[in-house]
């Protein structure tokens, strides 16, 4: 199964959520951290990395020789990431997704593609569970390509436990993407209950299985707790407000092993995501097609 | 024309309470929320909206169903896994293209054997001008899963430059996005000061050195304040002295204080709700003013 800890809000508690959960959980247990722009899972974890790669994105070169000048590759171009001059194109790199275009038009076949280098991503192991983890480099702007290469090391057994980048947009979709099942983590605040329902509109046009764990409760404000009934959302876990949670945190430990508690805390959400997860699944691609093929 | 942006690489540190509170401490700003995914600075603000633009960028490739002789022709070239197969009697008989996953990148389109793929103009979301007690303001709204987030972050920029001239307002005061990458790249851009908000944890401190490494990199003057300081002071002190040894200043901290979330509850400023946070904040806006004082404004450069 593949568990996505997604959203809206930044800060609400996605990497308490997954790297807690990741202890709790029994082996075998994968821990991808596709927050590739500010990964922190490694923080509560401490794992062993045992392999670093680097990952790079194709980008045009063109040969200079062969050449004619004819503009093809610029016209095809949607990211002005190569610009036909008279002579040689000019290519901006850091503009590039990489969809070879370029490449394909060129009548010369004067264009071959070199690599550039994003991010790394590194993977290793922590007591029992094996961790995956996606960093950009600093400066670089296009992270969904880095992340769904993290997303190649999914466990295919067991449970896979995705750490999401907050929002809504194309990192977040990235993602979540091919997740069974997707936790979204609120607080209980005005911020977290606006940023929660366009997370909840994007599980919904994703067509995602979804719950919501609320983050921080207190006796102020309900109207997260509420907004979930009233749209009967399941709400799979009320972490109260903790000064002794948040100091635990910010030195780095795990919740679970630091305040006592949290561990029946946890227990009782992951055997909820099993519960909620069996219950009205929704029909995936392939048994889409099944369908169709039976139709 | 001062154009000061808040940011902070880990979400959730305070970005757009302190945001709302310096905007009625100044008093004559434009106010500009890029935070294009979830955009909170409006609950503060109350904004009443004056002109809304809906932001086009980019296509999007849709398959004419009618047209479509089922090759796969599109589904070879795509890079995005965006082409999905639908199978009768074993054999492909229809394709689509998932809006979500597609980049816009056109190829499919371009090699299309039976020129059966459309490839319209995408509206990727909207931009609003607004009125609000403390000056105008512009934010937006960007489309679920839409891509060129940083695009959008640009246009609203360069919207709340013109008016700022146009009003003659001397500052600009922007609630950024979390995290690195595209639309904080589009946030920072062109600022004359970076504040970074920093929480006194692990996480905290390894998010602000790779902001700190981003602002560097695009060479524009930062600050930092340490918020929730209390949480945990050593951490905080040791914020206090990275942020001085990386070349940054240092604009104070703020307390553990439950009257930020009582202010945002009721919708206002933590300034205008008081307690102890909104003394620490008002102490770091001063610190920001002298500081802005010392930079040399360049002339404001395009996006």
């Amino acid at each position: 199964m593949i568990l996505a800890i997604a959203s809206g809000k930044g800060g609400t508690g996605k990497t308490t959520v997954a790297a807690n959960l990741a202890v709790c959980l029994p082996e075998p247990v994968h821990l991808l951290d596709c927050d590739v722009e500010e990964p922190n899972c490694h923080i509560f974890l401490n794992p062993e990395i045992k392999s670093t790669e680097r990952f790079t994105l194709p980008f045009p070169t063109v040969d200079e020789n062969r050449c004619n000048g004819c503009g093809e590759c610029s016209n095809i171009c949607q990211y002005n990431a190569i610009v036909s001059l008279k002579s040689k194109p000019l290519v901006f790199p850091e503009l590039c997704h990489g969809c070879g275009g370029c490449s394909e038009v060129c009548p010369e076949e004067a264009i071959t593609e070199a690599k550039r280098e994003i991010g790394t991503i590194s993977s290793g192991t922590w007591r029992h569970i094996t961790f995956v983890q996606g960093l950009l480099d600093v400066g670089q702007s296009l992270s969904p390509p880095l992340i769904r290469a993290v997303k190649q090391h999914c466990g295919t057994n067991g449970i896979t436990i995705i750490d999401c980048p907050p929002g809504t947009s194309c990192p977040v979709i990235a993602a979540v993407t091919k997740s069974d099942y997707v936790v979204l983590v609120s607080e209980s605040s005005p911020f977290g209950l606006h940023d929660l329902d366009l997370a909840v509109d994007t599980m919904r046009k994703l067509d995602l299985n979804f719950g919501v764990v609320i983050n921080r409760v207190s006796s102020l404000d309900h109207r997260v707790a509420d907004y979930c009934r009233n749209a009967q959302i399941p709400i799979l876990l009320e972490i109260p407000d903790d000064r002794k949670a948040a100091e635990a945190y910010s030195q780095g430990l795990l919740l679970v092993e630091s305040v006592p508690g949290f561990r029946e805390l946890f227990e009782r959400l992951y055997n909820r995501i099993l519960s909620e997860s069996s219950q009205n699944r929704k029909p995936t691609p392939e048994n889409k097609r099944d369908f169709e093929d039976i139709a | 024309m001062k154009e000061m942006v808040v940011i902070s690489g880990k979400g959730g540190t305070g970005k757009t309470s302190l945001t709302a509170s310096f905007a009625s401490l100044n008093g004559k700003s434009v106010i500009v929320d890029c935070d294009v995914d979830a955009s909170d600075l409006p609950l503060v603000l109350s904004p009443v909206t004056e002109r809304m633009e809906y932001f086009k960028s980019g296509h999007e490739a849709v398959i004419r169903k009618d047209d479509c002789v089922a090759c796969g022709t599109c589904m070879d070239k795509c890079r995005f896994d965006a082409v999905h197969e639908a199978r009768r009697y074993g054999r492909p008989s229809q394709f689509t293209i998932d809006p979500l996953s597609c980049e816009g990148c056109g190829v499919c389109v371009h090699f299309c054997p039976s020129g059966a793929i459309d490839f319209p103009e995408q509206v990727c979301g909207q931009w609003m001008v607004s009125e609000t007690r403390y000056g105008p303001m512009v934010h937006a709204r960007l489309a679920i899963g839409a891509e060129n987030s940083g695009k959008l972050v640009s246009t609203v920029k360069t919207e709340a430059r013109q008016i700022a001239e146009e009003r003659k307002l001397p500052w600009i005061i922007v609630d950024g996005p979390p995290g690195i990458a595209c639309p904080v790249i589009a946030s920072i851009t062109g600022a004359s000061m970076a504040l970074v908000v920093v929480e006194p944890t692990l996480s905290g401190v390894h998010d602000m050195e790779r902001v700190f490494a981003l602002t560097k990199h695009f060479n524009i003057p930062t600050l930092v304040c340490v918020n929730k300081w209390e949480l945990n002071p050593r951490i905080a002190g040791e914020i206090e002295r990275g942020a001085l040894s990386a070349g940054a200043s240092f604009a104070g901290k703020i307390g553990y204080d439950s009257s930020v979330t009582a202010a945002q509850i009721k919708g206002i400023p933590v300034v205008e709700y008081g307690g102890p946070a909104a003394q620490d904040i008002r102490r770091i806006w001063q610190n920001i003013e002298k500081r802005m004082e010392s930079i040399e404004i360049p002339t404001v450069m395009e996006v």
